[in-house]
Order: structure tokens, then sequence, then C-alpha cells
């Protein structure tokens, strides 16, 4: 290379006269063609502020030639999704709920629709695939606190649980200590009680005779005389292997004396029917349903 | 005009056309000086030469011969391929297109007769790649670039849009002159219809791209009613430009200055291929005929070469062979069918220009013994590779199954407790079902002794395994659910094989997975 440009000299005025310690800048110009081409873009540019919104103005901005938005823009992607979705919508919608999942179409077409609404709207308290946090409950065993067929969960999702709808599940468990229904003893003797229907250890030297008798007392009347539960009032079944909060003994009186009511918004009012319907297949096809 | 053209034509012009019988002709273009620029040397030395030089357009004279014969085969076999396949029907059943040869994109498959290959069996494609490569390489170690004198598509829709131009616009001599006149209108005229013609050419050719994209009579009535997707007239609009571009206008400059082959090639071959050679051991020294007479009289030497530039004014890109090897040599041959051809008339021995060797001329011309050696290590290995790559896909391809199944576990929750203390996992399992027919199957899980399967959404069960229906040529997804009562270990991991038998017989296919516990 630098035999070469000893060589061959460059023409007088060939450089752009900057010099660094003798190290001179060629001007090499660009090619003609490139130079138009770069100035047609330039033009080209200009056409961006007539077709498209472009210049602020005091209180507004210019709209462009054709009304175009961004969020119109994005209002059209998702009717044309809408529409191309139809067909497989009406059929959804039409369908009766128990008969969905016997159709492998349908089922894959709602348990689609229904993984993006539950990504989008359930996810935050119930986990992403539906097992749920401490107090959340767990979408994908075979435990219900309000029913595990179509109907039950179709009823939750739309109405929830102590929400503002008036259709939606009510009950709730009471503050015993904390409004002094229940002794500090009574509670802890009931909570070594509630462990104990499950088989789970329980304090050496605990009454539970005592305990028993708390229970019927204050307790029967929403968990049933056994603790099995009552879906009708949300009263968790005691007596199975799973726990909304925790099994162990804190927990437990931590929950007797200050009360537990979990809220779960009503979805009808934001969630269209078809939306509510996939929701539902969904939630029932974790695993858990009931038939 | 450029003045390369100018002087080109200014040579040509001194000849006139009609008149003079054919050699008299050639012996006195050969008697002239050649004037003008030299050609654009791609290997200048110096470095010197400017960025860009002007294209001499090229007249490529038209010529007979064997090897043009075999261009003219060539040509309508790869055409005949190329335009007609589409229509070759192929029954494959209710459920497949009859198409023989479809790339169908909207249900991701590809058919070529008597195989369908799916999305992830595209490794397919790599192999043939490897074996078009390999093949490749092979031709050209055995006789350098047969790919791009012959069966190039650029060299082929070259070759038939410069015939449309010979037909139109004249053979070399007549189009030089009319393209000396003025623009009349019969030169516009024949500018016209070959530009018309080109067109034509170009747009079936994209018309029939799209055709391996989707069901060939079905799409050409679409397009004919203009009712084919917007997508299958784009693509017809650029194969046609493309094609009139790259074809019609550019030509040889695609192979000079666009083309990666002939660079490959140039580092790929060896002095034992043979290419398109001068035999310069014959040909030298250059002589008109009544000088070689004089020369010989006189006992000096005189070669075969007349230098009548035949093979000059033949050549699509206008190389001159006698040069020796040339980046721009295509080596179509169409200089030995041209060579042959004089020599024929001035009573010389035919292939003075023929598929030789620089090594075998100087064996030649040292009179040693000629040296060919086709089987050498580079063409023994680039045939085994291309047995072994064929040999591995053909035996891939025979033992390949119909069915298959892929399995992911839930990410979240990894393990659910159940009311009565069970543990469950649950699992994402896709089917695939590559026969052209429903197929039932019977999915068995081993791994766990105690654990029952059920998938949602099927009740079905043969014994106390699930079945499943996939439909023809489909896969199913379903969600799978692994229960057991067993008790684990803290942290267990257990291996698990998902396994699918055909209902009715047939081999298994599995996946591994795990079940986890708590």
């Amino acid at each position: 290379m630098s035999e070469r440009s000893e060589r061959k000299p460059q023409p007088q005025g060939a450089t752009t006269g900057h010099e660094w310690d003798g190290i001179h800048e060629l001007n090499t110009p660009l090619p003609r063609w490139w130079l138009w081409l770069f100035y047609a873009t330039i033009a080209w540019s200009a056409g961006y502020w007539v077709v498209y919104p472009s210049w602020p103005l005091i209180s507004s901005y210019t709209n462009g030639a054709f009304g175009w938005h961004a969020r119109g823009a994005v209002a059209n992607d998702l009717a044309a999704l809408k529409t191309q979705r139809s067909a497989m919508t009406a059929r959804l919608e039409t369908t009766p709920l128990a008969d969905i999942e016997s159709n492998p179409q349908l089922l894959d077409f709602a348990r689609a629709l229904g993984r993006a609404a539950f990504a989008d709207n359930c996810a935050p308290c119930h986990g992403s695939g539906g097992g749920g946090a401490r107090g959340y409950p767990n979408l994908t065993d075979d435990d219900w606190l309000w029913g595990g067929k179509l109907v039950d969960i179709e009823q939750t999702i739309r109405h929830g649980a102590r929400s503002s709808d008036d259709k939606g599940r009510q009950g709730t468990m009471p503050a015993f200590g904390r409004d002094g229904m229940l002794k500090r003893d009574d509670i802890i003797a009931v909570a070594n009680y509630v462990r104990s229907l499950s088989g789970l250890s329980t304090a050496p030297g605990a009454d539970l005779k005592f305990g028993a008798k708390v229970f019927a007392d204050n307790c029967a009347v929403c968990h049933g005389p056994d603790g099995k539960g009552n879906r009708t009032l949300g009263a968790a079944n005691l007596t199975d292997k799973i726990w909304l909060y925790a099994p162990d003994t804190q927990t437990i009186i931590d929950g007797i004396w200050n009360g537990r009511g979990g809220v779960m918004p009503a979805w009808g009012t934001k969630l269209d029917d078809v939306t509510i319907k996939a929701l539902t297949v969904y939630v029932h096809t974790f695993g858990g349903g009931e038939k | 005009m450029c003045p390369g053209c100018a002087s080109a034509i200014a040579m040509e012009a001194a000849t006139p056309p009609h008149g003079q019988p054919p050699l008299a002709g050639l012996i006195d273009e050969a008697k002239r000086p050649l004037t003008g620029p030299p050609p654009p040397q791609l290997d200048d030395p110096d470095g010197d030469m400017p960025l860009y030089a002007a294209r001499r357009k090229i007249y490529p004279l038209r010529v007979h011969g064997t090897y043009r014969r075999i261009k003219w085969i060539v040509l309508f076999v790869t055409l005949g391929i190329y335009y007609l396949l589409p229509f070759v029907r192929w029954d494959r059943g209710p459920n497949a297109p009859d198409q023989a040869v479809l790339i169908d994109f909207a249900t991701r498959r590809f058919y070529f007769f008597f195989i369908e290959i799916w999305p992830q069996e595209v490794y397919y494609l790599t192999g043939l790649l490897i074996v078009a490569a390999m093949a490749l390489f092979l031709m050209n170690a055995v006789a350098g670039r047969v790919w791009c004198g012959y069966l190039c598509p650029q060299t082929v829709w070259t070759d038939l849009f410069q015939t449309i131009e010979r037909w139109t616009e004249g053979d070399r001599r007549e189009h030089i002159l009319r393209d000396r006149q003025p623009w009349n209108a019969d030169r516009l005229a024949r500018a016209g219809v070959k530009h018309f013609l080109w067109l034509m050419v170009a747009w079936w050719t994209g018309g029939a791209w799209v055709l391996y994209f989707a069901d060939a009579p079905t799409l050409v009535k679409d397009l004919a009613t203009f009712q084919a997707p917007l997508v299958a007239y784009g693509f017809i609009g650029i194969l046609t430009f493309t094609t009139y571009t790259l074809a019609g206008l550019m030509r040889e400059q695609v192979c000079v200055y666009m083309c990666p082959w002939p660079r490959i090639q140039a580092a790929l071959t060896d002095e034992y291929a043979l290419n398109v050679t001068y035999r310069y051991n014959r040909g030298e020294p250059r002589a008109s005929l009544k000088k070689a007479a004089s020369l010989h009289e006189h006992g000096e030497p005189a070669g075969d070469c007349i230098d009548c530039l035949q093979c000059v004014h033949v050549c699509p890109t206008g190389v001159d062979i006698r040069g020796g090897p040339n980046l721009g040599c295509i080596q179509c041959g169409l200089c030995i069918d041209a060579c042959d051809a004089v020599m024929a008339k001035i009573g010389r021995p035919a292939r003075l220009i023929a598929y030789d060797t620089e090594l075998n001329i100087q064996a030649l011309q040292q009179g040693s013994e000629p040296a060919y050696r086709i089987i050498r290590m580079r063409t023994l290995l680039y045939a085994a590779i291309i047995v072994a790559v064929g040999g591995i896909m053909t035996y891939t391809f025979a033992t390949r199954r119909n069915d298959g199944i892929s399995v992911i576990h839930d990410r979240n929750p990894v393990f659910v407790r159940l009311s009565d203390g069970a543990i469950r996992n649950a699992y994402t399992v896709r089917i695939l079902n590559k026969n052209l027919e429903t197929q039932t199957f019977v999915l068995k899980v081993a791994g766990l002794s105690s654990a029952s399967v059920e998938v949602i959404g099927s009740d079905a069960r043969r014994g106390s395994d699930p079945a499943i229906d996939v439909g023809p040529d489909q896969t199913r997804e379903v969600r799978v659910l692994v229960t057991t009562h067993q008790a684990l270990d803290p942290d267990a991991s257990i291996p698990l094989s998902f396994i699918i038998v055909p209902d009715g017989g047939g081999s298994a296919a599995s996946a591994v997975d795990h079940f986890l516990g708590p």
C-alpha cells in the first residue's frame, strides 16, 4: 500500500487542506448518484409531514392528510383480529359451557383465548399458571372455596367474591379475637383442634376436647360440624391437605383472631361474555375442575 | 453512445454485412488491427484502473455446433421443468393437495412427489444444500464452470433473451449496424417487439414462480380473474422486473461483477480441471491464411489460429479465450463451436479451442505424455461427501417416523398438592400425525409405578391408558395430568417417559420429561 502511494503522488488540490503531522486528508467526493440519492431522501421525508401527524401547534398538532393516527391503527388491528376470530368466537358464544371441553377444536380455542385473558387479568394474584399464592387460591388443585364446577367458576369470575357485586359470593370469617367473641385460650385450643382435623400435629398438652367444643359452638355454623366446610359461604374445608394461608398454628390463630376475607373483583363488568366463558374453561381445565 | 461501442461499430462497419463470401469477410476482418479500448482487465496488476468502467455492449454472434446443441437441450429441459412442473399432479388422497411440487406456506408443508416435509424437517434442505454445493465443487474439479456455462439460471435466461434479441434486432453484425442508425420506425418497432417479448418471458417466469406456492390451476384462474392474493401479483412483479433486468439488460455483468461463484471457482479450481482452453501450442504464432502460406514458404512456423476473432464474437461475456483462464469466462463452450466451424472451413483439425488443461498443453509442448487426471484427491473427496450425505439423507428419510411426541412440563406451578395429599404434575403434550388419515394414539406414561394419567378434553381409554385422536397430517396439543399417591423423596425429580403407540399396532414414539415433587 505505502509503496503504491509513494509511486503515485496525488494530484495538486486533491486534499481537503487538513493536515495532521504531515498527514493530509484526501478529498474524495461522494459519487454524484449517491449525493442525489441523499437529496432525494430529504425531499421524500417532507412527505411524512403531509401524510402523518407531525408538527406541534400551540394546543394541538397538524393532522395527517389521511387522518392516520397510531391509536386508530391499533384499533384497526384489534378490529381485524376480532373479525378474524369471529367464526370461532361465535361458536364459543353459542355452545353451552358444558359442551365446550368435549370438542377439541373449541377447547383449544377457549384455552388459547383464556390463557391470554388469564395472563392479563388473573395472573397478578393467582400466578401465571394459576398456582396461586398465600391468600390467593391455587386454581390447579381440586379444592374449591366456592365450587369447582363450570357454572360455579363462571359465577365466581363474573360476580367475584366479597365484591361490590350484589350477586357476588358472600361469606366472611369473623375476627373472633379482635372483636372479643373468643378468649385467647379458646382460640389456641380451637387452632390445635383444627390442625388435628387434617392429621397435623398439635401442641403438647393441647386440650383437643375443649377445642372441639369451641369449634362446635363457634365454627361449625359455617365450616360444618365435621369441619368439611361450606361452599355456599366460602367456608374452607379444614380437613384436607390444602391451606389457603398456611397450616402452622400461628397462622391459624392469626386467622381466627383477625378474621379472613380475601376479595375477588367482579369481572363481569370488565370482560365480555366470550372472554369470561373462555376463562371459565381455562381455569376448569387447569386440572381441578369438577364435573 | 459510449466510446467503446462506437469504436466496436466502426470496426464492424468496415466489413459490409452482405455481398462477400463469409470466409473472405472473416479473413479481412482478421487483418484489421484491433482498435478501441482494451477489454476491462479484472486483474490489473497495477491497480490503477478506474473504479468504474462503462460497459462495452456485447453482440454475441449466433453459432452452431456440439456445445450450442447441448446448451439448447439444457435450455429446453430446464425451462420446461421450471414452467411446467407446477402443473404436474400427484394423487395423495383427499387430505393433501394433489400438486406434485408444492411449497405450502399456509399449512407449512413442502410436497415433492412422494415426499412430504414438515417445517421441523428442514434439515433435509440443509443436506440438499450440502449435496448441491459438493456437486458444484465436483463439477468444478472435473470440468470447470459447467454450472456457469450450461445450468445457471442467469445463463439459461440470458441465452433465451439473446435468442429473442437476434430474432428481432438481428444477429451481431446486423444488430451493430442497426444500433448505429438513428431511431427510425424500423429500429423502434424491432426494439419495441424485443422488449415486449422480453417482458412477456419475464412475466411468465415470475408467474411460474408463484405457482409453486399454491394450487397451480386454481391460482392461474384467480390471477386471470384478478381474484389472486396481492402477494402473488407482487412476487410476479418483482420477478418480472429481476428477470427482465438481469437477463435482458445486465447479462454478463451479473457473472463478472455480481456473482460470487466465479471467485469461489477461482479458489477451488486446480491445474487438472478441464477448462475451455485455447491450445496455444497449436495456435501460436497466429497468422492469416495468406501469411501462414508465405511463412511456410520461408520455412518459418505458423500456428493454426488465423486470428479470425470468431471465438470472441460468439462469446456471451465478451471474453478472448486466447488470453488464458479468465474470470469473465463462463465456459459455455460456444467459442469451441465457433472455432471448430472456422477450422472445418479452412481444412485444419478441429478443437483448437477445447476442454483441456494448461498442464496438458505444457506436457504436449514438451513432447511428454498427455496429463489428464480425472480421479484425484479432490474429486474422490467431493464424490465421497456427496455419497455420504446423500446416503444419510436417504437412510433417515426411509426410516423416518410418521408420528412423534414432544412434552413440556408446566412451569408454574411445577407441582400441585391435591386435597387428599396426592401430587400432580401437568404437561403440555404435542402429538404429531404425519399420516394422511386420522390416527388414534394410546398414551402411556412410564417411570412412576402408581401414576394415573388424565388427558383434558379426551375421555377415551384403551385399558387404563388414554387414547387421543389426531387428525390427518396434523398435530394436536393436549394437557396431560399425571397424579401419584406414591410417597416422594423431598425435591423429587423422577424421569418420566411419555410413549405413544398407534392404536391397532405400530412402533412407539417417546419423549422424556420429569415428575417433580415438593
